[in-house]
This record gives structure tokens, C-alpha cells and sequence, in this order.
């Protein structure tokens, strides 16, 4: 019973505001990585030629990750640094 | 002064075709010379739709490679003489095309004709972005359809960006074309309306063609829909989108379907 009228209001107000309201969304998001094409391989380079001014670092260690979500994205930066960090920086000082 | 057009939508199946053969007939019969060119290599079917199939003899890569000459390839529309088709080759070799081959043909059909509408294949690949490299103006198809106007947006994005008159700093012209329009589901909020797909893609209306038996039955008879018959629902509304193209003002008109009676419903099939 219940589901036959709440059936009977979903078909008044229609499928097409859904429609609407997820392509706002959808191209809001896509046309902004239009603008910025490839923000994460842009990042990736100057991290890592910022970092790789003070240690020696193998470029493919370098990861850059972005994950969007609803209201907070993260940036996830994983750098791996070889074992001999410490002396290289105590020859540098 | 020729204007080059590119029909384009990204996503395919929305009537790309059908409202290039619709628009080129509509512009000849207001009295242009027009050029419809058929970008689809590997898939043509711009010459089904205008009904001059079996009259190809050589295509856009044959004068793009130099075999024939761009004369020996344009075919002349049976019905409108001002009217004709430059078809798209059936070989699979995409790269048969080039941005040079397409500059030079683009240019040499500037010079003999008022318009030159270029039918772009589906997708965004390199025939998409050929069709479109050249032009001065778009018209964006697209249907009431998520999906389809998603992938409008991504055209749109394109046309701004890969064009000749982009990089040049110019602003490509653009119109959206919405095609399979059913008036009475819009209004019960069952489709997109026409508010929702302007607002969504912030591009200036050309012109709503509804939901129509009579763009099949065009179809089926290789006869550009508003040839086959004037009178037509959608015959009516590629005519007033074509006269919005040459910088008419004329009102958009919503369409809606004329309400079948009883009767008609009883017979309406046998009649048909």
C-alpha cells in the first residue's frame, strides 16, 4: 500500500530533476579537470624537483594522488626515500 | 562569404546525419548553395540518408590523396540543384585523412559554395576533430538525454580548445540543435526540458526538433527530411532552425503534438 503510493508521487514529480541535478554536478567536476589539464602530473614534477634539490630520489618512487570526495578531496603524496638519506644530508651540512 | 559548419554531438545515434542532410536541404531550398560533407570515414552513410548511394564514384580521401578531383567527387542532389554531397570513403584506414588533405578541400570548397556542412563522425577522435578543425560555426545535437548531453558538454570543451579559430583566440560560434523532443514528456518532468539542457551547456537554442515518425520514414526513402515532406512537424523545425543560421530571427517554436482523437487512435495504424 505504502509502495503503491509512493510510487504513485514519484511518477508526479518525474525522473527529469534527478536528471538535471546529476549532470550539474557531473560536469561541474569534469569541466574543472578540463581547465586544469593533468594537475596531478604538473604536481608530480615540482614535488619532486623541489625535494630532489635536498635528497637523491628515484623518480618513479614519486606518487601523487588526488581522491574526491563529497565535501573534502585529499591529496596523497608518497615519497620513497632511499636508505642512505641521513649521511647524504649530514655531508650536505 | 562561405561559412563552414560542423554538426557534431559527440555521442552517437543523436541524428548528427539526419540533421545535416535536414539543414543542408533546408539552406538550399531558402536558396544556398550548400555542400554537405560526410566525415564518417569507414561508416558513411550521409549518402543513405540523402539518396544518392549508388551514385558514388570517389570520396574525400580519393581528393585528399590526389587520386580524383574535388569536381569528380561532389555529387549533385537529384531534386535541388543548388544542393550536393561530398561522401565520406568506406576504407578502414583512418589515417587516410589528413589535417592538410582536410585544409586544402575545406578551402577549395569555400570558394564554390555559400555553405559547407561538415557531418561529424561519433566520439572524439581524430575524424571528430578533423570535422570540426576547419569550421566557423557549430551546431551541437543533442537529445533530452543525460548521457547525451554530457557528451555535448565534452564537444562543446573541444570546440573551444582544438579548433583553428580557438587557437587563433577567436570564439567558434555555437548552437545546440535538441532533436527527439517530446513536448508532453518534458512537461510531466519525465524528460529534460529545454530550461535544463540551455541552462546545463550555456549555448544559445537553434532549434527543437520533436520526437517524429516522419524523420524514419524520410529515412527509409533516402530523402532529406524536409524534402520528403515540408509540411512536417520536423520538416517545420530544421526549416526555422536553418533561417536562424543565416541570421533570421525567427520564434522558437515549442513543439507539440497534435492530440489524436478516438477515431484516430482506432484507425490511426491502418492509415499509417
Amino acid at each position: 500500500m505504502s509502495m503503491n503510493l509512493l510510487r504513485l508521487l514519484r511518477r508526479r514529480t518525474g525522473s527529469a530533476p534527478v536528471a538535471r541535478e546529476r549532470l550539474q554536478i557531473l560536469l561541474a567536476h569534469e569541466r574543472g579537470l578540463r581547465s586544469q589539464p593533468d594537475l596531478l602530473g604538473i604536481l608530480r614534477e615540482e614535488i619532486l624537483a623541489v625535494v630532489s634539490r635536498h635528497v637523491v630520489l628515484d623518480p618513479e618512487k614519486v606518487v601523487v594522488r588526488m581522491d574526491r570526495g563529497e565535501s573534502v578531496s585529499t591529496l596523497e603524496v608518497d615519497i620513497e626515500v632511499p636508505n642512505g638519506f641521513d649521511k647524504k644530508m649530514a655531508i650536505a651540512s | 562569404m562561405a561559412k563552414v559548419l560542423v554538426v557534431t554531438s559527440g555521442k552517437g545515434g543523436v541524428g548528427k546525419t539526419t540533421s545535416t542532410a535536414a539543414l543542408g536541404a533546408a539552406l538550399a531550398q531558402q536558396g544556398e548553395k550548400v555542400v554537405v560533407v560526410d566525415f564518417d570515414v569507414g561508416l558513411r552513410n550521409l549518402d543513405l540518408i540523402m539518396g544518392a548511394e549508388r551514385r558514388v564514384v570517389f570520396d574525400l580521401i580519393n581528393v585528399a590523396q590526389g587520386v580524383a578531383k574535388l569536381s569528380q567527387a561532389l555529387i549533385r542532389d537529384k531534386r535541388l540543384e543548388n544542393l550536393w554531397l561530398l561522401p565520406a570513403s568506406q576504407t578502414r584506414d583512418k589515417d587516410a585523412l589528413t589535417d592538410e588533405g582536410i585544409r586544402d578541400i575545406i578551402a577549395e570548397l569555400r570558394t564554390r559554395f555559400d555553405w559547407v556542412i561538415c557531418d561529424s563522425p561519433a566520439g572524439i577522435e581524430r575524424g571528430a576533430t578533423l570535422a570540426m578543425r576547419y569550421a566557423d560555426e557549430a551546431v551541437i545535437v543533442t537529445n533530452p538525454e543525460v548521457s547525451s548531453v554530457r557528451d555535448a558538454d565534452r564537444i562543446i570543451g573541444m570546440l573551444d580548445s582544438k579548433t583553428v579559430k580557438a587557437e587563433q583566440g577567436e570564439q567558434m560560434k555555437k548552437h545546440v540543435l535538441i532533436t527527439r523532443y517530446d513536448t508532453s514528456r518534458a512537461s510531466r518532468g519525465e524528460m529534460l526540458n529545454i530550461d535544463d539542457i540551455l541552462e546545463i551547456l550555456a549555448v544559445p537554442l537553434l532549434g527543437i526538433i520533436p520526437e517524429s515518425q516522419d524523420v524514419l520514414k524520410a529515412s527509409n526513402v533516402g530523402s532529406p527530411v524536409t524534402l520528403n515532406d515540408a509540411t512536417s512537424m520536423p520538416a517545420r523545425a530544421y526549416m526555422d532552425a536553418a533561417r536562424r543560421l543565416s541570421g533570421e530571427t525567427v520564434t522558437m517554436v515549442v513543439p507539440t503534438e497534435q492530440r489524436k482523437g478516438f477515431m484516430d487512435r482506432l484507425f490511426g495504424r491502418r492509415a499509417a
